[in-house]
């Protein structure tokens, strides 16, 4: 058995200001992420969930700790564009924001193209195949592959942004509360449609969010976090079924369902 | 009285209307119209000229309008009508060059500042403070003192002025923008930052530049009207508007107002048409973006 773990993350922390105005965003995050898993972070806002993703992602430098794809050091962001591109292909992520994520000036084809061209040397007829079939891949039609951001859903834009992100062929795809900015029914299709592609090109996902029903549909094995720190790591139907840590079973409890009292979600421990 | 209250709403929702669309409006046409004409002037004008616009015929000074002279003639007896036609090249030419220079300057230093951030962009900034603190006019006029009279000095001059104008208005434009997701997605992508600069931030932010860039136009026209006015411009007999009306001055004492006044009134018109159409042009990227 390999043991290396697609995704290893030791001890990670990130401090931002200095002196008096210093925060710590993550302090002490470690876990791993296996190959073909689902792992979920939950936690509140504020919690340090997104900082985490941004240090794995490269687009913030950790103060403390190490990330391992694979075992090769990806702690500090890369240099150049030959090892960004290079990283592009291991991991990649998908943001909260639909509306902002996608150029509202390139057609969506045209986007999908680019990463294309910045990854695989593919000629004209090569790259409009791929990009048909990205666009299939996520449910997007010629139609929709040929018009502007502005004219799609906010739904349709997080296809988009998916597509985009399968397009460098990652191992690891960062889902960042990918689905928290669209409503329930279209956050059902976008689960969905991650769940096979997971089972299609066999894709890991480390899953961020603030719902815990989502978590409990895509992750294997869920960790939280508080305050910056993990809190609370386990597989996910342990985690949230039986959560051992207080503020775990807080997060559970605020969620509305029969009975519920807002009385007992509002204390904190 | 219900009327007028009612007419009053509706042009209240016109504007509304127009500022949500980007609509140029009436006054963005006109402008647009008044430009036009005044390029094409300059453009063809001078090859239609039957008078030499140089000629001096000291017999026929301050007449007035005739069949000769459709716009009689200035101190010397020179054609106004030909002189102001031909002016026009040099008039439009000078503010044309200092935005054409210090947009592009100002620009990319800008998308660079913004893109690599750190000290660089603190350094560019604090740069174009120092410029900024420095009236283009007087830097103008210093140029012309090292290098000599002319446009091309002080067209330099006020070239390297004026790009803390735009450098300024691209800089917290282009921040704006590459703060955005998408500019991290492409990142992350492995992008090259030249490319999303140019490809992505920069026509997302075009229409601001445009608009900036035609308001810094009708500044540099005013400017370089001045300094041929005070006579450190364009040089005699080269025919130019701000030169026109420094020439026409002494003619206004002897009650022969006519160059001053056509000189000025051409830089008038043009310079309001161009504000007016900077104007829409800033609230449409404003609607747009």
């Amino acid at each position: 058995m390999n043991t290396t773990p697609l995704l290893a993350v030791e001890h990670l922390g990130k401090r931002f200001g200095k002196g008096r105005h210093q925060t710590t965003a993550v302090a002490d995050v470690s876990f791993q992420l296996a190959e073909g898993g689902s792992l979920g972070i939950v936690g509140e806002s504020g919690s340090g969930k997104t900082t985490t993703a941004r240090m794995i992602i490269g687009l913030e430098a950790p103060s403390e700790g190490r990330i391992l794809f694979k075992g090769q050091d990806r702690t500090q962001p890369a240099r150049g564009v030959k090892e960004l591109r290079e990283r592009g292909r291991n991991i990649q992520i998908v943001f909260q924001d639909p509306y902002t994520s996608l150029d509202r000036r390139q057609r969506i084809g045209d986007c999908l193209a680019e990463v294309l061209g910045v990854h695989f040397r593919l000629d004209r007829e090569e790259t409009k195949r791929r990009v048909r079939e990205l666009g299939e891949l996520v449910g997007l039609d010629e139609r929709q592959l040929n018009s502007l951001p502005k004219a799609l859903s906010g739904g349709q834009r997080q296809r988009v942004a998916i597509a985009r992100a399968l397009a460098a062929e990652p191992e690891i795809l960062i889902l960042d509360e990918a689905v928290s900015a669209l409503d329930v029914s279209i956050q059902a299709q976008i689960l969905n449609l991650l769940s096979d592609i997971r089972e299609e090109r066999g894709v890991s996902y480390l899953f961020i969010s603030h719902d815990l029903a989502v978590i409990r549909q895509v992750c294997d094995d869920t960790i939280v976090m508080r305050h910056g720190a993990v809190v609370e790591h386990g597989s996910t139907a342990a985690v949230l079924d039986a959560p051992q840590h207080p503020y775990t079973r807080l997060l559970r409890d605020s969620v509305p369902r029969d009975g519920w009292d807002p009385a007992l979600s509002t204390t904190r421990s | 009285m219900t009327a007028l209250a009612a007419e009053g709403r509706m042009v209240a929702r016109t504007a509304r209307r127009m500022r949500r669309t980007g609509a140029l409006g009436l006054s963005g046409w006109t402008a647009v119209g008044a430009l036009v004409l005044i390029v094409l002037i300059a453009a063809v004008g001078p090859l239609l000229n039957s008078v030499d616009p140089n000629a001096v015929s000291l017999s026929e000074a301050y007449q007035n309008p005739s069949a000769a002279h459709l716009l009689g003639t200035d101190a010397n007896g020179r054609d106004l009508f030909a002189r102001l036609v031909d002016g026009s090249r040099t008039a439009l030419t000078g503010p044309f060059l200092v935005v054409l220079v210090s947009t592009i300057l100002g620009t990319s230093l800008a998308l660079a500042a913004v893109w690599f951030g750190g000290w660089f962009d603190q350094v560019s900034v604090r740069v174009m403070d120092a410029v900024f603190a420095f009236p283009g006019l007087l830097l103008a006029i210093l140029a012309t003192a090292l290098f000599g009279s002319g446009l091309t000095a002080a067209v330099a001059a006020l070239s390297i002025a004026y790009i803390p104008y735009i450098g300024r208005i691209v800089r917290s434009a282009a921040l704006r923008e590459r703060n955005l997701p998408y500019v991290a997605a492409l990142r992350v992508q492995g992008v090259h930052g030249v490319l999303i600069s140019l490809k992505h931030i920069l026509p997302n932010i075009s229409g601001l530049i445009v608009a900036n860039a035609t308001l810094a136009f009708g500044f540099a026209l005013m400017d370089l009207a001045g300094l041929s006015f005070i006579g450190l411009g364009v040089q005699a007999p080269t025919p130019d508007w701000g030169a026109m009306v420094g020439t026409g001055m002494s003619g206004i004492l002897q009650g022969f107002p006519d160059e001053a006044l056509f000189a000025s009134a051409l830089i008038v018109i043009t310079v309001a048409a161009v504000n007016v159409l900077g104007d829409r042009l800033t609230e449409r990227s404003e609607a747009l973006s």
